[in-house]
């Protein structure tokens, strides 16, 4: 148990810091090159999952960018610190949900139609 | 002009004149032979004079100016025989003599010259050509500086399995070398630059073995595993009259080979293994080679029920976009793995350490027991210096065949082995996957509306803004889907052979844009709309071939995906940066195609195209490629520049 209480503490850490600047989370998110795999409005690409309006925790995802699982590249607190990660976070939570695509036009008629 | 400022010598009777000259200094009998002999040791020395008589070159050939028959008419009859369309060149002085057979003794017609403004825009227009059209274009090209800026071009052909033909010209003898050019120009073994990544190779010394090898070469890179192949047609050969014993030379007759098919105790033996497994998949390289190839493996995989994977890179026209066996599975849960035509099918079996960790580690990705399969003609191409063929792996079966030519006999015998209860459960297995294929298709009409009005414009909406204008022509998409995060194959309903024709081959940038051109050309006599989604680092190689595309007036919509960066590179520099822990931020540099932007209508015009853009709102994309494609129907090429996301 005694190993874990610096995690334990710098969660709580984590948690009990502010929130993010979403603006300012914008700037990092395209300066640091998120968008690369994400797309801009980070939703998503061949190259990385879609993120915009992540149901993540921050916590969450601060773990997540810190020791990703698949080719997504480790960031760590050096290149990209915790109070940036949050901006990012705030503004990834900033961007508002796709429509239904029933809802667009384009992508409604595309079920439909058939191809000559 | 009709009076040559030069005298006219009659060819013929210069000739004969001289060939009867020879005859009577080297046709004397050998009694007279013998008489000389003996006077030899009998005479005076010769004088100087005499000497110099002797020595000196004759004199008289200098004094030809004209032939009615220069040896490239009787190359021209060969290049005919085989039945080329069109030749692809960008103008060079070591093949000047088949150039000019090809426009008037040729007519410029079968094959049609395309003048191109670089040696890769004219391999890689043949690459995309033989595609649609299932046959070699010719290129024409210095076998030097020509075959230096071809060379990237054939490797990707090499690489996709596209027969490719190129003639080379080089001058062999160096008497016949008239300045420093044409020594820079010529080469001993000209093929030797590209001989690692082309299926065979020739350097004719005479018109009978020039007949011959470019006969040969066009059955080998015909034959699969297809291929570019060189013929170097030697320029004093070209150029020099055809010689009065060879005016009648016959042209050897074309017999292309029957593509390789599987041994009917293996093909036996995969059909077993495949109507035994619970879970088969079938894994879909460059498997379609001509449209039968995609009716067949939709058969195979009707009969197996089995789904058809073709990722993470779409190499042919394999198989329906919209079928419910298609993109659904998984090679995990398969018992057995059918792959076919795969460049590398330990990539599909395995998992490698990904590029965010330190270190390699590798292993297999299969469940215990799962047998692999490979039909395969690679296993029939042996090259070791580029190394495009994979890593080795360890299969159950292996069938060194070509996938196309032994798929029927495999659907037979799979066919011969079914019973009720396999068709009873093959049934329900079909109905699962095409309730999965469903799925996946509403998920990515999900995932496209995500950033739906972003600008810049998202490669989804490009996508479907495309598809509701092309979706009642006859379309045809002549470049690849993986920079486009494979939204057309996941939006547009894709069935024929000639809708998509897959990507470069061996990766290497520059393709795109001439590949497009070249497949245009192939569907232009069909009337069909062709469709290029342009990546804008690659057009920037070579850009000149949107005037070839003007001056020869080939419909073509092109689309750009001009999102300013080689963003592939961009993002493993930012691998790297973030594995070093410093400086993630700096990606750009030395990967940023901007500022300036480019902007590439402007650059369409110059080139005489037409053009639209720089496009950035979304709502002014589709009217913008409505307008551009009544350009195209029209006969004409037209460019409409996207600026869009990344991927």
């Amino acid at each position: 148990m005694k190993n874990f209480l610096p995690l334990i503490l710098a969660a709580a850490a984590f948690a009990q810091a502010p929130a993010g600047n979403a603006e300012r989370g914008k700037q990092l998110f395209e300066k640091d090159g998120c968008y690369e795999c994400h797309g801009h409005m980070g939703q998503g690409g061949r190259d990385g999952p879609r993120i915009a309006a992540t149901h993540l925790s921050v916590q969450a995802l601060t773990r997540y960018v810190r020791r990703p699982l698949g080719s997504m590249p480790a960031f760590t607190e050096k290149v990209l610190p915790d109070p940036e990660l949050r901006d990012i976070y705030a503004y990834l939570k900033s961007i508002p949900a796709a429509k239904p695509a029933k809802d667009i036009p384009l992508l409604n008629q595309i079920e439909t139609t058939p191809s000559r | 002009m009709s009076n040559s400022r030069k005298p006219r010598v009659d060819r013929r009777g210069f000739l004969k004149g001289a060939a009867a000259g020879a005859a009577a200094i080297v046709a004397k009998p050998p009694a007279a032979q013998a008489q000389v002999a003996q006077e030899r040791t009998t005479t005076p020395l010769p004088s100087a004079r005499q000497i110099a008589a002797e020595t000196s070159p004759p004199p008289a050939r200098a004094d030809v100016y004209t032939t009615d028959r220069p040896g490239s008419d009787f190359m021209l009859d060969v290049i005919k025989s085989l039945g080329f369309e069109y030749v692809a060149a960008n103008p060079g002085s070591s093949f000047r003599g088949l150039h000019e057979s090809i426009i008037n003794y040729g007519g410029n017609k079968n094959p049609e010259l395309l003048t191109c403004c670089h040696e890769e825009s004219s391999v890689a227009m043949a690459h995309g050509y033989a595609k649609i059209e299932g046959k070699p274009m010719l290129v024409m090209a210095h076998g030097t500086v020509g075959l230096q800026h071809a060379s990237m071009a054939i490797y990707n052909a090499y690489g996709d399995r596209v027969p490719v033909y190129l003639v080379l010209g080089n001058i062999q003898d160096i008497t016949y070398r008239r300045s420093d050019v044409e020594w820079a120009h010529s080469v001993q073994d000209a093929a030797a630059m590209v001989r690692d990544y082309t299926r065979w190779d020739d350097a004719p010394v005479s018109l009978p073995h020039f007949a011959e090898s470019a006969t040969r070469a066009y059955k080998i890179a015909m034959t699969p595993p297809c291929g570019p192949v060189v013929i170097v047609a030697d320029a004093v050969l070209q150029e020099e009259p055809v010689p009065d014993r060879e005016r009648h030379l016959p042209i050897p007759k074309l017999a292309l080979a029957a593509p390789p098919a599987g041994d009917s105790a293996a093909v036996e033996e995969a059909a077993r293994m495949l109507v035994a497994a619970e879970n088969p998949v079938i894994v879909a390289g460059r498997v379609a080679r001509t449209p039968e190839g995609l009716k067949l493996l939709v058969e195979l995989a009707e009969t197996l029920q089995a789904p058809v994977l073709d990722r993470p890179f779409r190499f042919r026209m394999n198989f329906p976009t919209r079928h419910p066996l298609y993109g659904v599975g998984n090679v995990e849960d398969a018992d057995v793995v059918l792959g076919l035509e795969l460049p590398d099918f330990w990539s599909v079996t395995h998992s490698q350490t990904p590029i965010n960790r330190m270190g390699m580690q590798s292993r297999s990705i299969t469940k215990p027991g799962a047998k692999l399969i490979t039909i395969s003609s690679l296993d029939l191409l042996a090259k070791s210096n580029y190394q495009d063929f994979g890593r080795y792996t360890a299969v159950d079966l292996a069938i060194a065949a070509d996938a196309e030519a032994t798929l029927p006999s495999l659907i037979e015998a799979c066919k011969r082995l079914l019973t009720a209860d396999h068709k009873r459960a093959f049934s329900n297995r079909g109905a699962k996957f095409a309730e999965a294929a469903k799925d996946a298709h509403q998920q990515a009409l999900e995932q496209a509306a995500w950033a739906w009005d972003a600008s810049p414009i998202t490669t989804a909406r490009l996508s479907a803004e495309l598809w509701n204008q092309i979706k009642s022509e006859d379309w045809s998409l002549v470049s690849d889907v993986v920079f486009m995060s494979f939204w057309p194959t996941r939006l547009w309903d894709f069935q024929k052979h000639y809708q998509y024709i897959g990507g470069h081959g061996a990766y290497g940038i520059g393709y795109g844009a001439p590949a497009a051109v070249g497949a245009a050309l192939a569907n232009r006599k069909h009337g069909r709309l062709s469709v290029n989604i342009q990546c804008d680092g690659d057009l920037n190689y070579a850009p000149g071939i949107l005037w070839t595309a003007a001056h020869h007036r080939i419909p073509l919509l092109t689309v750009m995906h001009n999102n300013r960066a080689y963003h592939q590179e961009r993002m493993y520099i930012e691998d790297m940066a973030a594995r070093a822990e410093r400086g993630i931020d700096r990606a750009n540099i030395g990967t940023a195609i901007s500022e300036p932007n480019i902007n590439y209508a402007t650059m369409a015009k110059a080139y005489g195209v037409y053009s639209d853009g720089p496009i950035e709102n979304p709502n002014d994309l589709g009217p913008a490629i409505r307008r551009a494609i009544e350009v195209v129907k029209r006969g004409e090429p037209a460019l409409i520049d996207v600026v869009t996301q990344p991927r």
